[in-house]
């Protein structure tokens, strides 16, 4: 097998895999960077996002509000000192981000512009209209290219950690156009391969995100943490789950149930506030978890909008206008025209909340440092913890940002006192990697299709780790994703051929899923209390006593993960009420 | 009013298949699959995968024309795949790899040509004043913006290379994408590259291997207008030309 | 190694075939050989001019034949087809913005119109036509 030496693997080259290259590449440029992605970097998901990222910069804001919405957003389940930190480092990167040329929104005075998001007490979101991520992502690659030292892996599938003496020293990865496999011998390796949100039905994700990185850091022994917090975002369209940004409300659009009531009012978020003048922290600009889960309960009461899709809500924009909806959300009026025919112009938009974001992931400190020595991880894959229990909108685009640099910084530490590995013991965890590979190449004996399997997963993840659970239905999807990862020993490649063989990949992506699957409904039938996105109907309630700590999951080969639990780091903000009532404000 | 959209009906599809290791020659072969009226090209060819031939190969990912990953030939014209609403196509639709550029398998086409131009344009801020985070931000005024902004849409899906005869016939020239990209950052106010992506562009397979068909700017699916970035620059150069042979004691 | 990437080669000569506009395009670029054609006349005319008035006289009668009368209005016909379509994407190669807004079209491809007009009647006034 082909050996690539390197100084720093990176899996995953969206916004925290690229802005970890270039940190690495500007502060220790003697380093040799790998940059490994299943796509080509401007493909990854970060492009998708679409409303902003949250950073103080504005003299009416300060860093104690910032704080303060992230960790009631989270309903106390973040870190406080990884929010601190979080917190002051935001305005540096976005504003790092605009020396490299990032196209953000502007004021008349030419400062940055921001705009309101939900659960926000202040606008501090800095946006490049409705396309944010998307520039972002851009941004980054294109600065990226002018560093020789960061050798991009273009097309490289991964899929194991090399561990040995417990160090994490590398990685094996398939280069997908010639179905090869190669080993990468790295002194450190980051991991920043996004989110899992596709192992539910319906989803805002993008096919990539499959919990590849998530997975290969658990196989490895990592722990998963949080995992059964798992975000909807209230509106995505019905058909596609398309993302229709939250910048919808933020900029003044309205949520209406079929009788054409603003029912937000009626589930702790009211009192109404006036059309085209949105209140921050309040109605419409609410935070997901909350807005979502109140859709839930109209759809409960009969008072959804009946759809060939199911129930839905109307998102109504037309008030602002199509001016402001041309400058602000022209991307937002492309989709819903493209996809559902409906001009937001002129009609109201049916929606429905829609899988979005995993709070969970790979456990790390607060330097971005996993529990295996010499692995890393940052991004959405990975659980510092700045989101607790519900991200706040506009924070996770700031977070790749933020914990990429500081994954690459601490990754750089670590390889000037790294010893190299033992080259036979790597040599062999190689093989082991590829001889697993072959098996399921040479496999004949099998009835199950990927396509197959796939669609069971994701129902029964749907019906029984939604926006609320109970004990019966999360320990039914447990069995059953349980049943799904031994049947998975079974799935036969109709491809059996070298070139671009997306079976193969297909197959190990969806290997991958299941045992994020896994993490997220056992960890979710452990949490008997409800706490932001973890909603259970049997256990109303927060729970500070018992569940004011991260759930820790740990691989267990085909069982299931055995969870324990670990302290949440406060500091200055004990749990209390999480208030988004417009009444005293 | 909505139920128009889920309608179903048979859609037969004409895809090119290509497998080096299996057939040398690519090779159209015929699908028929149940469809919905509100569905997208990809989505069909999601189905298929899916249901009837694992084996179709092709790169999609964020199913929101946004990825730039599912570019392809449909009825001839590049496209995204989740772009092309079934309802705007009543016939057969034929389905191939993205024009002028070599086929890796089905319908994925091998992109590294466009990556390295776009590497060799310098698509990134070189800074007319340096400056540090502490600093603050530079000062972009809303008009400033403006100026570049539109060419900063490109998501590099490589429809309009595939869209470009010159690139075609003449596969050094750097395309249109790769120098709407330079031309974004020569027209940013935070900007002092120019003279360095000139050295690129402003060249024989630059911008003066471009005779202005464009068609780059008719399928761009973002609204970039590559052939308006292509002939801004070809403007300027020749101003720079004039000023420096003709009136060469004015300053650029 | 079990690449193999399949090239598709572009024929030189009927690439145009593929798609309408590039027929367009095409038809456009042919038309400029008239307009080649007539610039090549003109200059034997100049030629003939500094030669005398009597090389001058037998180079126009020369030209009063049907043809050459057909051949003439053709290559007017196309140069003012070039002219207005290369006026038309003018906005595209020079935009103007004012602040915010771009200046429509029309004020700037206006713009090359109202020159162009200008300067054909001070070459007509010049040539004694007025």
């Amino acid at each position: 097998m082909e050996t690539i030496q390197t100084d720093v693997a990176i899996i995953g080259a969206g916004g925290a895999g690229l802005r970890a290259a270039i940190a690495l590449a500007e502060e220790s440029p003697n380093l040799k960077i790998s940059l490994i992605s299943k796509v080509y970097p401007m493909r990854s998901h970060t492009c998708a996002a679409e409303g902003g990222a949250a950073g103080v910069v504005k003299p009416d804001d300060s860093f104690d509000q910032h704080f303060h919405d992230t960790v009631g957003g989270g309903d106390w389940l973040c870190d406080q000192d990884a929010v601190e930190y979080f917190i002051h480092e935001a305005p540096k990167e976005l504003t790092q981000l605009e020396h490299w040329g990032c196209p953000w929104n502007r004021e008349a005075d030419g400062s940055v512009a921001v705009r309101p998001f939900g659960g926000m007490k202040i606008k501090r979101t800095w946006f490049a209209a409705d396309k944010s991520g998307f520039h972002i992502l851009h941004t980054l690659f294109q600065t990226s290219l002018q560093f020789p030292q960061i050798e991009r892996y273009d097309e490289y599938f991964a899929t194991d950690l090399l561990v040995d003496d417990g160090r994490c020293r590398g990685l094996t990865a398939i280069e997908m156009r010639s179905g090869q496999m190669r080993r990468f011998n790295a002194r450190a390796v980051i991991i920043a391969g996004g989110g899992a949100g596709r192992m539910f039905r319906f989803n805002t994700n993008g096919a990539i995100k499959t919990g590849d990185g998530m997975a290969m850091a658990y196989r490895a022994g990592a722990a998963l943490k949080d995992m059964e917090f798992v975000q909807y975002h209230p509106t995505g369209l019905p058909n596609t789950g398309t993302l229709l940004t939250e910048a919808c409300r933020g900029e003044g659009g309205v949520l209406l149930n079929k009788n054409n009531y603003r029912f937000l009012q009626d589930y702790g978020m009211g009192p109404e506030t006036p059309l085209g003048k949105p209140v921050l922290k309040t109605m419409e600009l609410g935070p997901r978890d909350r807005v979502s889960q109140s859709a839930w309960h109209e759809f409960q009461k009969g008072n959804g909008v009946k759809t060939p899709w199911g129930d839905c809500i109307w998102l109504d924009m037309r008030h602002l206008g199509e001016k402001k909806i041309n400058e602000r959300l022209p991307f937002v009026r492309d989709i819903c025209i493209s996809y559902l025919g409906i001009d937001p112009v002129t009609d109201m938009v049916p929606i429905r909340p829609v899988v979005h974001y995993m709070m969970g992931g790979i456990h790390t400190d607060i330097n971005a440092a996993s529990s295996v020595p010499g692995l890393f991880a940052a991004g959405e894959c990975a659980c510092v913890s700045i989101n607790g229990a519900n991200r706040l909108g506009s924070n996770s685009l700031v977070e790749t940002l933020v914990f990429g640099r500081r994954a690459a910084l601490s990754a750089a530490a670590y390889v000037s006192g790294a010893k190299t590995g033992n080259e036979a013991a790597l040599s062999a965890r190689a093989d082991e990697a590829q001889a697993r590979l072959r098996e399921l190449f040479m496999r004949n004996d099998g009835d199950e299709t990927v396509a197959g399997l796939r669609r069971e997963m994701t129902d029964t993840m749907e019906e029984g780790a939604g926006i609320y659970r109970t004990q019966e239905g999360l320990s039914r999807t447990c069995d059953k994703i349980s049943e799904l990862r031994r049947r998975y020993r079974n799935v036969v490649l109709t491809d059996k051929t070298n070139v671009y063989n997306t079976d193969l990949f297909n197959t190990l992506e969806l290997g991958n899923l299941l045992d994020c699957a896994e993490a997220v409904a056992v960890s979710g039938r452990e949490r008997k209390e409800s706490r932001g996105a973890h909603q259970r109907l049997d256990f109303v309630g927060r729970d500070d006593v018992n569940y004011l700590k991260h759930s820790m999951a740990h691989y267990n080969g085909l069982e299931p993960p055995a969870v324990d639990y670990l302290d949440v780091v406060i500091t200055k903000s004990q749990p209390g009420v999480r208030d988004y009532s417009g009444a005293k404000k | 009013m909505m139920d128009v959209r889920v309608a179903e009906r048979q859609t037969d599809l004409e895809i090119l298949r290509y497998n080096p290791e299996i057939a040398g020659e690519p090779k159209l072969e015929r699908y028929t699959v149940p469809t919905k009226t509100e569905w997208c090209v990809l989505d069909a060819l999601n189905y298929l995968k899916d249901n009837v031939d694992p084996t179709l190969t092709y790169r999609w990912s964020c199913h929101m024309q946004v990825c730039g990953s599912c570019g392809m030939m449909i009825n001839g014209e590049p496209k995204l795949a989740c772009k092309a609403m079934l309802r705007d196509y009543p016939g057969v639709i034929r389905i191939e790899p993205l024009a002028h550029f070599p086929v890796e398998r089905d319908l994925v086409a091998v992109a590294d040509d466009f990556l390295a131009k776009l590497k060799r344009v310098k698509p990134y801020l070189i800074p007319l004043e340096k400056r540090l985070p502490e600093d603050g931000e530079y000062r972009q005024t809303p008009a400033q913006l403006k100026r570049y902004r539109q060419f900063a849409m490109c998501i590099n899906c490589m429809l309009c290379y595939a869209a470009c005869p010159e690139y075609g016939l003449h596969p050094k020239f750097i395309g249109p994408a790769a120098i709407s990209l330079a031309h974004r950052y020569n027209r940013d106010s935070r900007d002092g590259g120019r003279d360095e992506r000139q050295e690129e562009i402003a060249t024989a397979e630059g911008v003066w291997e471009c005779t202005f068909v464009g068609a780059c700017s008719e399928v761009c699916p973002k609204h970039v207008d590559p052939a308006a970035a292509l002939q801004q620059v070809k403007v300027a150069s020749t101003v720079d030309w004039y000023l420096e042979h003709f009136m060469s004691w004015v300053q650029k | 190694m079990s690449r193999y990437p399949y090239v598709r080669e572009v024929s030189p000569t009927t690439w145009y075939f593929r798609a309408p506009r590039y027929m367009r395009y095409m038809t456009r670029e042919v038309t400029s050989i008239f307009i080649g054609i007539f610039t090549v006349i003109m200059l034997v005319g100049l030629s003939r001019l500094s030669e005398g008035q009597a090389p001058y006289e037998d180079f126009l009668a020369a030209l009063n034949n049907p043809f050459s009368v057909i051949f003439l209005f053709l290559a007017l016909a196309f140069a003012l087809y070039n002219s207005f379509t290369w006026f038309n994407v003018a906005p595209k190669a020079m935009p103007i913005q004012v602040g915010e807004e771009l200046m429509p079209d029309i004020v700037v491809a206006g713009g090359h119109y109202i020159l162009w007009a200008i300067l054909s009647v001070v070459i007509l006034i010049w040539a004694g036509i007025f």
